[in-house]
């Protein structure tokens, strides 16, 4: 094989000029075709898959002999009215919750960039708080604060009051809640706001400022609409274990999705069916917004990779362009070319 | 000196400009006078301040002595009966309209076709109408030759055709002064020369430029006057020839003896 003659080799293969220049002269490797050779065998993964399918069976045995599991009672929970009601609180919770946070988030992030060193230790300290709590215990303080706090007004400080009423009143379980998730939320939120406003170039700042854009245009128009592409994501792992976080208020009362099922079964000891209805309505959710949480990405990943480019029209009717179709064609051709 | 200056105001004057990055001192009392309509291009080793100075001019840079006046207008600051106060950052702002600057990595806005990134000022700070804007937008990137690539983003473009739509950017704001930081050093060397073509374009139609560079034979070609800076000082101010030709100084002659020898110039 080493030693086969150049000149003949070289006759056979002048219908392919690239090759030609790009084998060693002394090389003299035979005219090979790698087209339809054995792929590597892989008898481990073989195992792992069998081991799997196995497992799997166990499973679907399980779940379709074991009577504890009461599917029946799934069925008929699965859409009364009562658990309705509780998604509705949670969604509600989950939205108010995280409105609060993207809001105060924001806030805070800018606040911790500022230049002036009490605003920036303030916003600083206000972090290292609430996400150094527990959420859950933040949850119980807020619902106590009568406790600590009688009574609740407003007015100049020091001064005269205009508002005031009992805390027990004005702090209801429903906002014990958003208190507690919405501003613990609010200072995770913040970190995940500054660090996509620190990703960006500040090259971009540079540039925007040259051409006579005020810092707060700078930020809308050049600086923000960059950031999201690193906000988005987090935000909406952010937003999807808000939702599952929500199922903590259960434990001030609120009747949440999780609160509601437990009234259930304490009353009826139907434990293990409700406790499967709560997951299947917890996984349809979380499902919707994974997949909202990836269009989201898609679009504003804009101008970040040569193929991407969609409309917000494309994205709001869900019309995905199949961004490296052309390039895996292009690639069959040519093998079939050959 | 050549004619340019005395005859009408000055476009830029620097009087003993002092800037420092904490101890360090990269601008020691620096004085530079560039006259309307002329092509001034700054020379120096890396580190010689010329980009400090460059970015001075535009208030990107705060000076922490002597002054810079463009068309007679004091940069930065204000002075008052009290004495000098800094300008506002709406002030500063609004200075920075009238001067225009390309850098040496773009800086494109790379979420926005090159069209939206050219017309972002004009129509955002300028107000101006947005067709207006955009019929404006297409004939500044016919000039730099990129009037197909109107609607590419910026990661869809080479190195060169980014930097010449900064340029028509910058342009688009109608400014009366073009600051370039650098503009060919982040480009593959075949890509240099369709930026420095642009460049020798807008020299000839008049508009007044300060070019911070490493291309000694654009300097040459273009320039009506050269700099040579080194340490945070002007070493040489004078004609090309008399510049690159017969440098007066030591250091600008061993210097330019890197660009003018027969083989290339050594990367860094």
């Amino acid at each position: 094989m080493a030693t086969a003659k150049p000149p003949p080799a070289q006759g056979k293969n002048d219908a392919d000029d690239a090759t030609e220049n790009s084998q060693a002269p002394g090389g003299g490797a035979d005219v090979v075709d790698v087209a339809g050779a054995a792929p590597v065998r892989h008898p481990l993964r073989w195992l792992a898959v069998a081991v799997l399918a196995v497992l799997f069976a166990q499973l679907v045995h399980f779940l379709t002999t074991n009577d504890n599991f009461e599917w029946d009672v799934v069925g008929s929970y699965f859409n009364a009215e009562i658990i309705g009601r509780g998604i509705a609180t949670t969604l509600e919770l989950t939205l108010v919750a995280m409105a609060i946070g993207i809001f105060g988030g924001v806030l805070i992030a800018v606040g911790r960039m500022s230049e002036n060193r009490v605003l920036s230790a303030v916003c600083g300290a206000y972090v290292w708080f609430f996400r150094g709590v527990p959420v859950l215990v933040q949850l119980v303080l807020w619902y106590n604060m009568s406790a600590l706090l009688p009574r609740v007004s407003f007015g100049i400080p020091f001064g005269p009051e205009l508002v005031s009423g009992q805390t027990n009143e004005l702090i209801t379980p429903f906002l014990a809640a958003i208190l507690g998730l919405g501003l613990n939320e609010a200072a995770y939120m913040a970190e995940i706001v500054r660090g996509g406003l620190l990703g960006v170039d500040p090259g971009q700042t540079e540039a925007a400022s040259a051409l006579g854009m005020g810092p707060a245009r700078v930020l809308r128009r050049v600086v923000l609409p960059q950031a999201m592409r690193f906000i988005v994501p987090p935000t909406g792992s952010q937003v999807i274990n808000m939702l599952k976080a929500t199922s903590l208020v259960s434990v001030i009362a609120l009747s949440d999705l999780l609160y509601t099922v437990q009234s259930i079964y304490n009353r009826t000891f139907e434990t293990i069916p409700l406790l499967i209805v709560a997951c299947l309505w917890y996984l349809v959710m979380t499902t919707v917004l994974y997949i909202g949480q990836s269009y989201i990405e898609h679009h504003y990943a804009r101008g970040a990779d040569r193929n991407a480019k969609q409309s917000f029209w494309d994205f709001a009717f869900f019309r995905r362009r199949p961004a490296h179709a052309g390039a895996a064609g292009a690639a069959t051709t040519t093998e079939e070319d050959k | 000196m050549t004619g340019h200056d005395g005859t009408q105001t000055p476009m830029v004057v620097a009087h003993q400009v002092r800037k420092h990055f904490g101890q360090l001192e990269v601008l020691k009392a620096v004085d530079l006078t560039v006259g309307t309509g002329e092509v001034v291009v700054l020379l120096g080793p890396s580190g010689s301040g010329k980009s400090t100075f460059l970015r001075c001019i535009n208030r990107l840079e705060r000076l922490d002595g002597g002054s810079i006046h463009v068309q007679d207008e004091l940069i930065g600051f204000r002075r008052t009966p009290a004495g000098i106060r800094h300008l506002k950052p709406r002030e500063v702002t609004r200075q920075r309209r009238d001067i225009g600057m390309v850098f040496q990595h773009f800086n494109l806005f790379p979420h926005l076709t090159a069209l939206a990134n050219v017309i972002e000022a004009p129509t955002g700070v300028l107000r101006e109408p947005k067709n207006e804007a955009r019929a404006r937008a297409l004939e500044l990137l016919e000039r730099v030759g990129l009037a197909d690539k109107a609607d590419a983003y910026p990661r869809q473009l080479s190195g060169g055709q980014q930097q010449r739509v900064a340029i028509a950017r910058a342009l688009a704001m109608r400014p009366k002064l073009m600051l370039f930081d650098e503009p060919t050093s982040a480009l593959d060397p075949e890509l240099v020369g369709e930026v420095l073509a642009t460049m020798r374009d807008l020299a000839r139609d008049g508009l007044t430029m300060l070019v911070v560079t490493h291309e000694v034979n654009f300097a040459r070609e273009v320039a009506d006057r050269v700099v040579f800076m080194d340490g945070g000082r002007v070493l040489e101010n004078g004609s090309p020839q008399d510049v690159l030709d017969n440098p007066a100084h030591p250091r600008t002659r061993s210097f330019l003896s890197r660009f003018l020898t027969a083989s290339p110039a050594p990367e860094r």
